[in-house]
C-alpha cells in the first residue's frame, strides 16, 4: 500500500490553472520531495493533501483511504495522522514552546499533564533546541529555532506522515545543513514518510529519496535527483543547471 | 489492540500498541507499579511503539536494571534515542507573591503614562515641523468619519427617542408638554450627542488604528518604513489624529440632527407636540451655546481617541496575541478618557456658568 497517491489533481484559481492533471506515488517511509520554481502549486499541493484546501477534481489516498470529501469526523482522524510543519512556523503566539508542542497532544490524547511535558520535551529535544528553548516564547525564537519548534509541534503526535513547506528557507547555510541532518535523522528514528516541498538545492541531493519536479501544472518529471539531472525536459535543466544548480549538483557528486 | 500489562511472579509482559493513543490507561498503571518486585521484562508482546511508549516505558524501567527480552530491535533503538534525550527539570512558575505583583503594575502604569506623554510630545512635534500628508487623512476620514454615519445616526436617533419616551410620562403628569423639546434639545446637544459619538468612534476607529499599527509593528513594517526614512508618526499617527479631528464635531453635529429628529417623532407620536411647535419652541428655548459647548468637546474627544487608539498600537509587541490585548486596552482606555473628559468639562462649564 502506498503512503500517498495522487490522481488526476486539478486546481483552478478563478481563470488560472495551478494544477492540470497531477498524479504522483509516494510509497511508504520515502522521504519525497516537491521541487518547482516559485508558483508553480507546491505549496497548494501540499495544502490540498493536509485538507486545508479542495481541488477542483482528482483524487488524492493516504494509506489507501480516499481523503478528499471526508467527513469531519473521519478528516480529524486523517489529521491526527499527519504532521504539518508550515514555512513560517505558524506557533501560536500566546504559548510558549513546551505549549505549542503539547497543544496537539493535550487536544487529542487523554494522557496527565506531566506525561504531556515530558512527550513534548523529547520531541524539542529531538528537533535539536536547546532544553532553556522549551519556555521561551515563539518571538524570543530566531528564525531556525522557530523552525525547529514547528517542527516539535509537527511531530507531537507521532504523526505516520509528515509534511514539510520549506524547511530550509530562509536559514542560514548551518542550520540549514543541520536540518538535513535532522531529517536524515529522524526518518531513521521514527520511520516516517516525509513530504517536503523545497527550493533548496542541497536538501534535495541529500536527503530526498525521489523528487518530482512540477511546472506548467503538471508533473514534469519524478525520479532520483541524479535520474532527474539527466531529465530532457528544457525547464528542470534550467533550474538544475543554473549556476546554483550546478554547484550544489557538482559538490553532491563529489561526496558520493 | 491497547497497550496493557501482566504481571505473573516476579515476570511482567507488556503487551499491544504503546503509542500516544493507546497507552492512556497504562500511565495510571505503572506509576502504581511496585517496581521492587519485578524481576525481568517480557517486550515481545509489544505490537507497535512511538516516542510516548518508548518514554513512558524509560519512564518506568529505564533506572531499574531489569532484564529485558524479546524486545524488537527498532523499538530498542526507539528506546535508547529517547533515553539519550535527556530531560531537564520543570521551568520557573510564573509571577510572584502579591506585593511583587503590585509593584510591577504599577511601575508600568508610570512606565506607560510616560511613554503616552513622550508620544503625545513627539506628535505635537511632527505637527510643528508642519509636513501632513494628506492622502492618509483622506483615507482615514472616509473610513473613520464618513463610514461611521450610517451607525452614528441611527443609534443618535434611537436615543432622542428614548429620551422623548422617558421625559414624556413626567412631563405630560404637569401638562408641561412642550418642555420635551428642552429635554431632548439640551441633552442631545450638550451631551449625548458629543459623548455618544465619540465611543462610537472610539469602539469603532479606535481599535481600528490600534489593530493596524500593532499588525504592522508584528509584520515589521513599521520598522522598515523607519529605514526607508519615513516617520511612523508621520506617515500613520499624524493623520488619524487630523482626520478624527475633522470627523468626529462633523459626526456630532449628524448625531444631534438625528437625535433631534427621534425626539421630535415621539414627541408627536406620544405627547401631542407637533412638528411646527416643537422646532418653533426649539429655536426659542436652545440657545446656540448649547450647541457650541458640545460640538466644543468634540475635537477634544477626537484627539483623546486618536493618541491613545495609536499609542497602544505601537505598544504592541511580539504577535497576534499582544495585538488583542492592546486592542481591548486601547477601546476600554479611550472610553474611560473621554468620559473623564467630558466630567472635567461639566465642571469647567459648571463654574463658568455656560
Amino acid at each position: 500500500m502506498k503512503a500517498l497517491e495522487i490522481t488526476d489533481l486539478c486546481t483552478r484559481f478563478g481563470e488560472s490553472v495551478v494544477h492540470d492533471h497531477v498524479n504522483l506515488d509516494v510509497e511508504r517511509g520515502e522521504v519525497f520531495a516537491i521541487a518547482g520554481s516559485s508558483g508553480c502549486g507546491k505549496s497548494t499541493l501540499l495544502r490540498e493533501i493536509v485538507l486545508l484546501q479542495k481541488p477542483a477534481s482528482g483524487s488524492i489516498r493516504v494509506f489507501g483511504q480516499e481523503i478528499l470529501g471526508l467527513d469531519e469526523e473521519s478528516a480529524l482522524s486523517f489529521r491526527k495522522r499527519c504532521g504539518m510543519m508550515f514555512e513560517r512556523g505558524a506557533l501560536f503566539s500566546s504559548l510558549n514552546v513546551i505549549e505549542n508542542v503539547g497543544l496537539p497532544l493535550r487536544e487529542h490524547t487523554v494522557l496527565s499533564g506531566d506525561l504531556i511535558d515530558e512527550i513534548a520535551s523529547i520531541k524539542i529535544a529531538l528537533a535539536g533546541l536547546p532544553e532553556n528553548a522549551r519556555f521561551k516564547y515563539p518571538d524570543e525564537l530566531s528564525g531556525g529555532m522557530r523552525k525547529r519548534a514547528a517542527l516539535a509541534r509537527a511531530l507531537a503526535l507521532d504523526p505516520e506522515l509528515l509534511f514539510l513547506d520549506e524547511p530550509t528557507a530562509g536559514l542560514d547555510p548551518l542550520s540549514a545543513s543541520g536540518f538535513d541532518e535532522l531529517v536524515n535523522h529522524l526518518r531513521h528514528a521514527l520511520e516516517l514518510t516525509m513530504v517536503i516541498v523545497t527550493h533548496d538545492l542541497d536538501l534535495l541531493w541529500h536527503v530526498a529519496d525521489r523528487v518530482a519536479f512540477l511546472g506548467e501544472g503538471r508533473v514534469l518529471g519524478v525520479g532520483t535527483m541524479p535520474e532527474l539531472s539527466e531529465s530532457s525536459d528544457p525547464l528542470i535543466r534550467e533550474y538544475f543547471y543554473g549556476p546554483r544548480g550546478r554547484a550544489a549538483r557538482e559538490q553532491a557528486w563529489k561526496q558520493r | 489492540m491497547r497497550a496493557g500489562i501482566e504481571i505473573v511472579d516476579s515476570r511482567i509482559s507488556l503487551v499491544g500498541e504503546w503509542t500516544v493513543t493507546g497507552v492512556p490507561d497504562l500511565e495510571d498503571r505503572l506509576s502504581g507499579l511496585k517496581t521492587a518486585e519485578l524481576g525481568s521484562i517480557d517486550a515481545s508482546g509489544i505490537s507497535a511503539m512511538d516516542t510516548a511508549g518508548a518514554w513512558l516505558f524509560f519512564r518506568t524501567f529505564g533506572k531499574l536494571s531489569l532484564e529485558v527480552s524479546g524486545m524488537k530491535p527498532q523499538h530498542a533503538s526507539l528506546v535508547a534515542m529517547v533515553s539519550s534525550l535527556g530531560l531537564g527539570g520543570k521551568g520557573k512558575s510564573e509571577g510572584g507573591d502579591f506585593l511583587e505583583k503590585l509593584g510591577a503594575w504599577g511601575w508600568n502604569a508610570i512606565r506607560e503614562m510616560r511613554g503616552m506623554v513622550a508620544f503625545v510630545g513627539e506628535a505635537a512635534l511632527v505637527l510643528l515641523r508642519g509636513r501632513i500628508r494628506w492622502k492618509p487623512v483622506m483615507h482615514n476620514l472616509q473610513h473613520a468619519g464618513f463610514d461611521a454615519l450610517p451607525i452614528s445616526g441611527l443609534l443618535s436617533f434611537l436615543m432622542g427617542i428614548v429620551i422623548a419616551y422617558q421625559g414624556a410620562g413626567q412631563l405630560a403628569r404637569y401638562g408641561a408638554n412642550i418642555f420635551v423639546v428642552d429635554l431632548v434639545g439640551l441633552s442631545m446637544l450638550r451631551e449625548l450627542g458629543p459623548l455618544l459619538t465619540a465611543i462610537i468612534i472610539a469602539g469603532r476607529s479606535g481599535s481600528a488604528f490600534t489593530a493596524q499599527i500593532g499588525t504592522m509593528k508584528v509584520t515589521e513594517e513599521v520598522d522598515a518604513m523607519k529605514t526607508i526614512g519615513v516617520s511612523p508618526t508621520e506617515q500613520l499617527v499624524l493623520p488619524k489624529i487630523i482626520a478624527l479631528l475633522i470627523a468626529l464635531p462633523l459626526l456630532t453635529v449628524y448625531a444631534d440632527i438625528m437625535g433631534v429628529l427621534g425626539g421630535m417623532i415621539m414627541a408627536s407620536f406620544n405627547l401631542g407636540v407637533g412638528y411646527t411647535d416643537f422646532i418653533d419652541r426649539f429655536g426659542a428655548s436652545i440657545r446656540l451655546s448649547a450647541f457650541l459647548v458640545g460640538i466644543g468637546k468634540a475635537p477634544v474627544f477626537a484627539s483623546i481617541i486618536a493618541i491613545v487608539g495609536c499609542f497602544q498600537g505601537f505598544q504592541v509587541e511580539g504577535g497576534a496575541d499582544s495585538v488583542g490585548r492592546q486592542t481591548t486596552k486601547s477601546v476600554v482606555q479611550a472610553i474611560f478618557l473621554v468620559i473623564v473628559a467630558d466630567a472635567i468639562f461639566s465642571v469647567i462649564f459648571s463654574v463658568v456658568h455656560l
